[in-house]
C-alpha cells in the first residue's frame, strides 16, 4: 500500500503518544517548527490505559501556551486512530500540512530567519 | 432560673413565667438615626425588646451598638447582636463595654454569616472567638467581674446572655447537642432560626426538654412571616439550614399573588398560637424582614398583646 | 505538603520584560509534587518565554536550573558561582524559597513564579486540598482528626454553625462542613460523646497573629 503524504514534516516514533511531554512540542516550535501533530490510538484502545488521554491534556496545555506566547495554539493537534488506518493517516497528515499552509510560517521561524539575515 | 442578674427587661418577663416576645431591626446602609427610630416605634409597645442585628448578611451596615443606642434613648429595650466575624476579642470585649455603660442589657453571640454574601466579599474575616466562646466571655466578664486577660473590671457588664440554635441544620443528631453546648457556655436565651416545620421544631425542643435544657435557658422560637411564594421558595431553596416544608409553599402559592401577604401574616400567627402551647417554648422571636409594621398584628392576634409589666 | 499554583505566564511575561538575561530556578521537593515549580515546569516556562521574545525580536539568555531545594543554604550555594550571569532569576519555589534565594542573593531581583496557596494533600489526580494553616497548637487531638481551623471558612470551634447544609458549607456547595466531618469521625470512633466538650478561647499566639514564628532547638544547634 502506497500512499501519498506531503513530505514536510518530520516522523518521530514514540512507544506510546503518553510518551509525548508537554516539553517536546514546545522545544519543536523553539526549534523552528510551523506545526506539530500527535498520532494516538483511539481513545480507550490505549495499550497503556491512558496513554493516550494524558497526550491530549498535553496538547490542550500546549495550544494555550502557544496562543499565550503568541504562536498560535492552532499549530498543534492532535488525532486517534487504528494502528491498520494508514489511509486515515495520510488524510490528517494532508489536513494538517493544508492548515499550516494556511497559517503561513511559525512567528519563531520567520524571528529566526530575520535574525540570520541580519547578522550576514 | 428565678434569680436575675441583670436589669434586663426581657429576663424579668421570661423569670415570671409569662410567654417572651421579641422583634428585630436591622441598621439602615446610612447613617440616618430616624430610620431605626421609625422602626422602633412601630413595634416599641408590642415585644419586651428588640434584636438589633449586627451587618447581617456580611452586608456592611450601621453599627448593631450605635443603632442600639438609639432605641435605648428612646426607652426600647434593645438586645445587641455581636458577630465574631468582624472583631476579635479586644473589640469584642471593649464593645461589650461599651453597650453596658449605656445599659444595654440584653446580648446576642453570633459567628455571622460568612463575609462572602455581603458586600465586602474580599475582606478578611476574624473569629477569633466563637459563638459560644463570646457567650462564655460576656458571662466571664459579667460574673466575675474580669476580662478574658484576667484583669478586675471596674462596673463589669450586667448584660442577659443568648445564643442563636438551628433546629433544623446539618447534621440533625447533634443539633440539641449543640444546644447543650451553647447553653453549658452560658447562653440564658435562645432565639432560633426561623420555623416552618414546626413537627421537626418541636420534636427538637422534646428532645432538648428530654435532656433538661429548657429548664436551663429560655427557648424563643424564631418566627418570620412570608411576604410571597417566591420568597417562600427563595427561604427553602436558597438560604443555609432552612426548613420550608412543600406544604406551605403550596398554601402560599394557592392564593392570589395580592393576598400571599395576608396569607403569610395568616400562617405566622397559627404557627406561634401552635407553638405556645409546646412545653419549653419560653417566647417567639418575631423576624419580620423590612415589614416591622406587620409586627403588632401578629402579636394581636397571636394573644400575646398586651405585654406584661415586668 | 506546600501546595503552590503557576502564575499566569502574561504575568511573568510582564516582570521579565526589562531583563536580559534570565534564570529559571526550580526546587525538587514540594513545587515539584504539585506540578508547578519542578524540573519540568522550568522547562516549559523557559521555552515558552524564549518565544515569546524571539518572536517579538528581543531575544533574551534564559537558562534553567533545579536545586534540590531553595530552602536550604547548602543548595542555594549551587548557583553563587553563576549568579552574576542573570540579571533576574524567576523562582518557582514557594514563597518560602523565593525569599530564602532572595536573602542569599541581595544584588539580583527575585521574581516569584508561581502563588503559594497551602498546606495541603494530593487529594486526587490534578486536585490538590488544604489541610493545615501551621496555626502551632495542634487541636487534631480533640477534633477527630479533622481541623477546623484549615477546612471551616469560619474557623469556628465549637461547629457546625448554622450554615451547615447536607454535609456542605454554607459558602459553597462543593466544599465539605468541617464539623460534619469531624461528628461523623467521632461517631466511627466511637466518641461523639467528646462532641460536648467546649472548646476554649484558642491562643492564636502561635498562629501568625503572634508575629514571625521560629523554631529554636538549643540540642541540636552546634
Amino acid at each position: 500500500m502506497r500512499l501519498k503524504i506531503p513530505a514536510n514534516f518530520r516522523i518521530i516514533r514514540v512507544p506510546c503518544t503518553g510518551k509525548v511531554d508537554l516539553i517536546h512540542i514546545l522545544r519543536a516550535f523553539e526549534k523552528g517548527a510551523d506545526g506539530v501533530y500527535v498520532v494516538g490510538c483511539m481513545e480507550g484502545d490505549c495499550h497503556y490505559n491512558e496513554g493516550n488521554f494524558r497526550a491530549r491534556k498535553r496538547i490542550e496545555q500546549a495550544a494555550k501556551i502557544l496562543d499565550k506566547v503568541g504562536v498560535g495554539g492552532e499549530r498543534v493537534k492532535m488525532y486517534n486512530l487504528s494502528s491498520g488506518e494508514g489511509p486515515l493517516f495520510a488524510q490528517y497528515s494532508i489536513e494538517m500540512d493544508a492548515k499550516i499552509k494556511e497559517l503561513g510560517p511559525s512567528p519563531i521561524r520567520v524571528a529566526k530567519q530575520k535574525q540570520k539575515k541580519d547578522a550576514a | 432560673m428565678s434569680d436575675l442578674n441583670t436589669a434586663s427587661n426581657l429576663e424579668k418577663i421570661l423569670k415570671a413565667g409569662h410567654i417572651g416576645v421579641t422583634s428585630e431591626c436591622g441598621p439602615p446602609r446610612g447613617s440616618d438615626p430616624e430610620e431605626v427610630k421609625r422602626k422602633g416605634l412601630l413595634i416599641k409597645d408590642y415585644v419586651d425588646a428588640v434584636n438589633v442585628t449586627d451587618n447581617q448578611t456580611a452586608m456592611t451596615r450601621m453599627s448593631s451598638l450605635a443603632a442600639c443606642v438609639h432605641l435605648k434613648l428612646m426607652g426600647i429595650e434593645p438586645v445587641l447582636q455581636m458577630v465574631t466575624r468582624d472583631r476579635n476579642r479586644v473589640a469584642l470585649q471593649s464593645d461589650i463595654l461599651g453597650a453596658a455603660s449605656f445599659d444595654i442589657p440584653n446580648m446576642l453571640c453570633l459567628s455571622g454569616d460568612h463575609q462572602s454574601f455581603g458586600d465586602c466579599a474580599q475582606g478578611q474575616n476574624v473569629h477569633d472567638l466563637d459563638s459560644m466562646q463570646l457567650v462564655q466571655t460576656v458571662r466571664y466578664m459579667r460574673d466575675k467581674g474580669k476580662f478574658l486577660g484576667g484583669d478586675d473590671i471596674k462596673r463589669p457588664p450586667k448584660i442577659f446572655v443568648g445564643a442563636a440554635a438551628n433546629p433544623f441544620a446539618d447534621p440533625f443528631e447533634i443539633r440539641v447537642p449543640r444546644l447543650a453546648k451553647k447553653i453549658a457556655s452560658g447562653a440564658e436565651f435562645i432565639q432560633t432560626q426561623c420555623i416552618y416545620n414546626l413537627d421537626k421544631f418541636k420534636e427538637w425542643v422534646k428532645r432538648a426538654a428530654d435532656r433538661g435544657l429548657t429548664e436551663k435557658a429560655f427557648i424563643m422560637a424564631g418566627m418570620t412571616p412570608m411576604k410571597s411564594v417566591g420568597m417562600a421558595k427563595y427561604m427553602k431553596n436558597r438560604v443555609p439550614g432552612m426548613d420550608v416544608p412543600d406544604e406551605l409553599i403550596e398554601r402560599m402559592a394557592g392564593v392570589p399573588k395580592d393576598k400571599q401577604a395576608q396569607e403569610g401574616i395568616d400562617i405566622c400567627v397559627e404557627h406561634i398560637q401552635e407553638l405556645k402551647e409546646v412545653s419549653g417554648v419560653s417566647g417567639f422571636h418575631i423576624m419580620a424582614i423590612e415589614w416591622e409594621e406587620k409586627v403588632p398584628e401578629i402579636v394581636e392576634r397571636s394573644g400575646l398583646y398586651p405585654r406584661p409589666e415586668a | 505538603m506546600i501546595i503552590v499554583k503557576k502564575k499566569p505566564i502574561e504575568e511573568i511575561i510582564e516582570e521579565v520584560r526589562d531583563f536580559g538575561r534570565i534564570l529559571i530556578l526550580g526546587c525538587n521537593e514540594c513545587v515539584t509534587v504539585c506540578e508547578a515549580g519542578g524540573k519540568k515546569e522550568v522547562e516549559i516556562l523557559a521555552s515558552a518565554l524564549r518565544m515569546y521574545f524571539i518572536a517579538r525580536g528581543n531575544e533574551k539568555v534564559i537558562e534553567e536550573k533545579t536545586l534540590e531545594r531553595q530552602c536550604d543554604h547548602e543548595y542555594l550555594e549551587e548557583i553563587r558561582k553563576n549568579i552574576d550571569d542573570y540579571d533576574a532569576i524567576v523562582s518557582l519555589a514557594c514563597g518560602v524559597g523565593v525569599q530564602f534565594t532572595a536573602e542569599k542573593y541581595l544584588t539580583t531581583p527575585l521574581i516569584p513564579g508561581v502563588n503559594t496557596v497551602c498546606l495541603g494533600a494530593n487529594e486526587d489526580r490534578g486536585l490538590w486540598t488544604e489541610r493545615c494553616q501551621a496555626c502551632g497548637s495542634c487541636i487534631l487531638a480533640r477534633t477527630g482528626g479533622i481541623c477546623p481551623v484549615s477546612r471551616c471558612a469560619k474557623r469556628v470551634m465549637n461547629g457546625p454553625c448554622g450554615g451547615s447544609t447536607n454535609g456542605k458549607c454554607e459558602i459553597s456547595k462543593d466544599v465539605d462542613c468541617a464539623w460534619q466531618l469531624i461528628v461523623d469521625r467521632l461517631k466511627a470512633l466511637n466518641k461523639l460523646d467528646d462532641y460536648e466538650k467546649l472548646a476554649p478561647v484558642k491562643d492564636w499566639s502561635t498562629d501568625r497573629a503572634g508575629g514571625p514564628r521560629t523554631v529554636t532547638r538549643e540540642d541540636v544547634k552546634i
